[in-house]
């Protein structure tokens, strides 16, 4: 008889990477659903050429690296990073700007750093922000225009692709900026009840957006009950920022309102899905805590004072800097310890 | 105690793995086949091994004494068939890494007969019953096999008796049948320990999934009217039953960090250890039998069976009718903390609570395994607010730094990481090479450390031998000396040659007070400054040291602790005397010349000597080499050369010697 040896524990959880990787997936489901409903069959396109060049890509490089291919596809984190691009892109952008945007997320960021678990940045975020820099033209004016606006029709599928594939022109009636960029543009001219009396803010892309995120914080929820992430990074980056702009913006006439932070952009799909990515944030619960406040808080100072339309794939970044340093300075306290260890320093060793 | 009045609290992290314990509780505690023969560990508890006292063709009895206790932290082990006694020898152990121990093997002679010891009770007097508990071989036969008597003999006011009844590991169900079965037992121990330790309450830690067992052990305690024994009932999660764990739910306190629960005024024992006392108490019976669980799908029948120890576990298989094709390991202990065995012979110790005979399917082997993805889950579950990732991350890195700055050693190894891990990363394995990496470099500078005192040691004699030599030699010349200046004046005044002698006997006696002199110079007292700094360093480096590894033994329930903490006790002791002489250090006012390591005529004769026949020898060797065309040749003829060389130098030394000595003769 031969007995097989192993180290303890014998015994598995249930959760393995892939499942983390599609739950999370899953989870993202219901926001984009809405934001087909809403915005088109663009997002769509995007997602699933995000995800064919990723896992091509990924396919090549475990080919180069000598690694199991199968094994590594199967792991889902090519997935999810190409799925969560593809939900930041605009729906009217042409398909090479998800394809470029996706072999660099998984090629440069994530690989040249020595693959999953190794990439001090979020993937998703590098990707979106290298295209914001490379093609701001595409990458601004190509927002969606909500079904919901009075008068306003969303193109059919087969046109969404043909124009997608550049086989048609994109018609202009179909695009229009973000409510964020529209607000911050045309409030210094305008007074917030002018901008609230257009039809198509009220009416219009005000409640698509709004959808949107109450979808996103459902798939959030979802995850945080599932227990794949903690409450404490959403929780901080949506704190922070309610109290930045309430702190700063309470004036709806000069600045872009509280309630546009939170429900007119990427705030959520930030919070639940991209500071919570694993690999680039901070570990522990308290780490976490500083890390998602840092991403609130910078959220608000690029949003109000830099040139981009969104700016959480620019805090994100920013804070993945701070990851690392974060995690130095926030160990918890150990049991049986009188405090916790922080830094590099040699105390507590009672 | 009113149910209102009753708090517990909870521990960080924590998970709640399958509990698979319905299989083996199907039926009551059954007693296993006697086995033809038993193998008797003399290990089977933490501490120094115990000595066997019969030989090889003594008949025993059950219950007698084999082998006796060695030392402070070590326990008797006693025979646990009646039979005789067939070999002394090494045998493969249960042991998580596979050791071996000394064992008495028993052939079993078909009777039954029992040497016991006479039966005390309650109001014997403590010395007596912790003496009865150390005769009867009590070891905690929850976990580590820490011999009782120990935990009793505390300094500390113990407050606190914590009985152990948690049993978190899923499949296990030993302690559960035996509270359910042997309640009043658990409850008679547990009044002994009591009145041991003079604890002012006693709680019973058992987890919810229990109820039979709550029921049983609550009933008993009522029986008893003991009003100062509750039973609290904790929620189901893995690792509740671990010792710090079980403290801080059942007192809110946390163990500090390298202390004993006796510092917070607490002991805590295992519910069979406590059945153990009663027996070993109240019937006179030492510890030769235990309730080892048996379960797993590649078994027939799952359940608990009563085992005497020594008995090979393959024989408990066979009464459990093992299915060998579906059997793919075999764990001691529970799925998240046990350890597989290397085989099925090996022996049931007393610190084996279940056996665990899972199928493939069952418990999937690990395989390959992914990268860790930083999710962070691990930390979630840590137990001890460690977190795990970094841990891993630094083990694989090697970074023992920043592993003693995350705190490894806090770490109990109870497998909540690795178990939720996604990745399934197996992360115990990696703190435990890291663990064991660290003790072996701590090992290794103790080591060093030593060889290097060794050796300044070394170099502080050579250097007071050649101040003794030289100053031998002075004395001498300076007898001869005299004793030319005595003749050369016997000369001019005729004096007769006694007085002579006289002189030349003074002479001796000087030279030799100079010889003592000079040695007691170098010798204690003479310490520099810098040598007392570098003892003192030297001391409190080491009792720091000793101090890490004491709190390390603590942690890991170290039976070695005790030991520890004499000897750092003693260290620190050093440390502050060594720092005394410090302080008090005053520069000699005369400071003692270095020595200066002159060489006698002698021992430059016998280096020349040396260097020449050596010289010879490789001159032989050359020319052999040369002869045969030997590539080696040339460095031959280099290293003749050298010798050449040595061999002049050391003949000019000789001269220079010769010349000064007659010089000085001469004056
Ligand atoms: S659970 Fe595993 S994969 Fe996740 S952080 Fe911990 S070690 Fe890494
Ligand atoms: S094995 Fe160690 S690091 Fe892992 S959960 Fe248990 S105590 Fe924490």
């Amino acid at each position: 008889m031969i007995l097989s040896q192993a180290s303890s524990p014998h015994a598995k959880g249930r959760m393995n990477v892939s499942q983390v990787m599609f739950t999370v997936s899953a989870a993202t489901l219901p926001g984009l659903a809405c934001l087909i409903w809403f915005f088109g069959w663009g997002y769509l396109f995007n997602v699933l050429t995000a995800i064919i060049f990723a896992l091509i890509t990924e396919t090549l490089v475990m080919i180069i690296r000598k690694r199991p291919i199968l094994f590594y596809l199967k792991d889902g984190s090519a997935f999810l990073t190409a799925l969560l691009l593809g939900l930041a892109l605009p729906p009217f952008a042409p398909w090479w700007i998800a394809a470029v945007g996706s072999v660099f997320s998984i090629l440069f960021v994530k690989h040249l750093y020595g693959g999953l678990g190794n990439n001090p940045f979020n993937p998703a975020m590098a990707g979106y922000a290298l295209l914001l820099i490379s093609f701001p033209v595409q990458m601004t004016t190509a927002w969606g225009a909500p079904s919901v606006m009075p008068g306003h029709s969303l193109p059919g599928f087969f046109e969404t692709l043909q124009m997608y594939l550049g086989f048609a022109e994109v018609v202009d009636g179909y695009t229009m900026a973000t409510p964020l960029d529209v607000y911050k543009l045309n409030i210094a001219v305008q007074t917030q009840a002018e901008l609230a009396m257009k039809s198509e803010f009220l009416a219009g892309w005000l409640p698509g957006w709004l959808w949107v995120s109450i979808a996103y914080a459902i798939g959030g929820v979802f995850l945080i009950w599932r227990g794949i992430i903690t409450w404490h990074t959403p929780v901080a980056v949506l704190a922070s920022l309610l109290i930045m702009s309430g702190l700063f913006s309470w004036d709806a006439d000069i600045r872009v309102p509280v309630y546009l932070h939170m429900l007119g952009g990427a705030t959520m799909i930030g919070a639940f899905f991209i500071a919570t990515d694993p690999v680039s944030s901070a570990t522990s619960n308290r780490g976490k805590l500083i890390y998602g406040a840092g991403i609130g808080v910078l959220t608000y100072v690029i949003r109000t004072f830099g040139n981009y339309p969104d700016a959480i794939a620019f805090a994100v970044l920013l804070m993945n800097f701070c990851a690392p340093l974060i995690d130095h300075y926030s160990r918890p306290k150990i049991y049986g310890h009188e405090k916790s260890v922080r830094g590099y320093k040699k105390e507590d060793k009672a | 105690m009113t149910a209102q009045t009753i708090k517990i609290w909870d521990f960080d992290g924590g998970v709640h793995p399958e509990e698979n314990k319905h299989q083996s509780t199907g039926q009551p505690i059954a007693v296993a086949n006697s086995p033809e023969f038993v193998v008797v560990p003399l290990n089977q508890h933490l501490g120094s091994p115990a000595k066997p006292i019969v030989k090889v063709g003594d008949k025993v009895k059950t219950g007698q004494v084999i082998a006796q206790a060695d030392g402070f932290v070590s326990a008797p082990t006693h025979a646990s068939i009646t039979g005789i006694v067939t070999e002394i020898a090494e045998y493969q152990v249960p042991h998580a890494s596979g050791l071996t121990s000394l064992c008495i093997k028993i052939e079993n002679q078909g009777e039954d007969e029992w040497e016991l010891l006479p039966a005390l009770d309650l109001n014997s007097s403590d010395e007596a019953l912790i003496n009865r508990i150390k005769e009867a071989g009590l070891a905690g036969l929850g976990g580590a096999g820490f011999p009782t008597n120990i935990k009793y003999l505390t300094k500390d006011t113990i407050e606190t008796l914590i009985i152990n009844g948690a049993e978190c590991e899923p499949y296990i169900t030993a302690d559960d049948m035996l509270m359910r079965e042997r309640a009043k037992q658990v409850i008679d121990g547990t009044r002994i320990a009591q009145k041991i330790l003079n604890a002012k309450e006693v709680l019973i830690g058992i987890e919810d999934n229990k109820p039979e067992a709550i029921a049983a052990i609550q009933k008993a305690v009522a029986d008893s009217g003991e009003q100062t024994i509750s039973v609290r009932v904790i929620p189901t999660k893995y690792p509740s039953g671990g010792e710090k764990q079980l403290i801080q739910i059942l007192t809110g306190k946390q163990v500090p960090a390298g202390g004993l629960p006796s510092s917070l005024g607490i002991v805590c024992q295992n519910v069979g250890t406590v059945a153990a006392v009663a027996e070993a108490v109240l019937e006179g019976k030492p510890l030769v039998s235990r309730v080892v669980t048996l379960t797993g799908e590649a078994l027939g029948t799952q359940c608990n069976l009563d085992v005497r120890l020594g008995t090979p576990i393959s024989n408990l298989l066979q009464q459990v009718k093992v299915n060998q094709k579906k059997l793919d390991r075999l764990i001691m202990g529970g799925p998240m903390m046990g350890f597989t065995l290397p085989d099925a012979n090996l022996p049931v110790i007393k610190t084996t609570n279940c056996i665990l005979a899972p199928t493939k399917k069952e418990l999937p082997p690990g395989n390959l395994f992914n990268a860790c993805i930083r999710c962070g889950i691990c930390e979630q579950v840590c137990p001890a607010d460690l977190l795990p990732q970094q841990l891993y991350w630094y083990s694989k890195s090697k970074n023992w730094e920043q592993l003693e700055l995350n705190s490894l050693s806090d770490c109990i190894e109870c497998g909540a990481c690795a178990y939720v891990c996604p990745s399934q990363i197996p992360l115990v394995q990696y703190y435990r090479f890291a663990k064991g990496e660290i003790r072996k470099e701590q090992a290794e500078h103790e080591k060093s450390d030593n060889a290097r005192i060794r050796f300044e040691a070394r170099q502080e004699r050579l250097a007071q031998e050649a101040a003794e030599k030289e100053a031998k030699r002075k004395a001498r010349a300076e007898a001869a000396a005299k004793a030319k200046a005595a003749k050369s004046g016997a000369e001019g005044s005729a004096k007769p040659e006694i007085s002579d002698s006289v002189k030349e006997a003074i002479a001796r006696a000087k030279a030799k007070k100079a010889v003592t002199d000079s040695a007691s110079t170098s010798n204690a007292p003479a310490l520099t400054k810098e040598q007392l700094e570098a003892k003192w360093q030297n001391a409190v480096a080491k009792a720091e040291k000793a101090e890490a590894r004491l709190n390390d033994a603590k942690e890991n329930d170290d039976p070695m602790a005790v030991a520890l903490e004499k000897s750092l006790a003693k260290l620190k002791e050093k440390a502050l005397l060594a720092k005394e002489q410090l302080d008090n250090f005053q520069e000699p006012p005369d400071k003692a010349e270095p020595a200066k390591v002159v060489l006698t005529k002698e021992q430059l004769e016998a280096k020349l000597k040396a260097a020449q026949a050596k010289l010879e020898k490789t001159q032989a060797k050359f020319v052999e080499a040369n002869e045969n065309n030997d590539p080696m040749a040339e460095a031959l003829e280099k290293s003749l050369a050298k010798l050449r060389e040595k061999v002049e130098a050391a003949k000019a030394q000789l001269d220079s010697f010769n010349e000064s000595d007659s010089k000085e003769t001469q004056s």
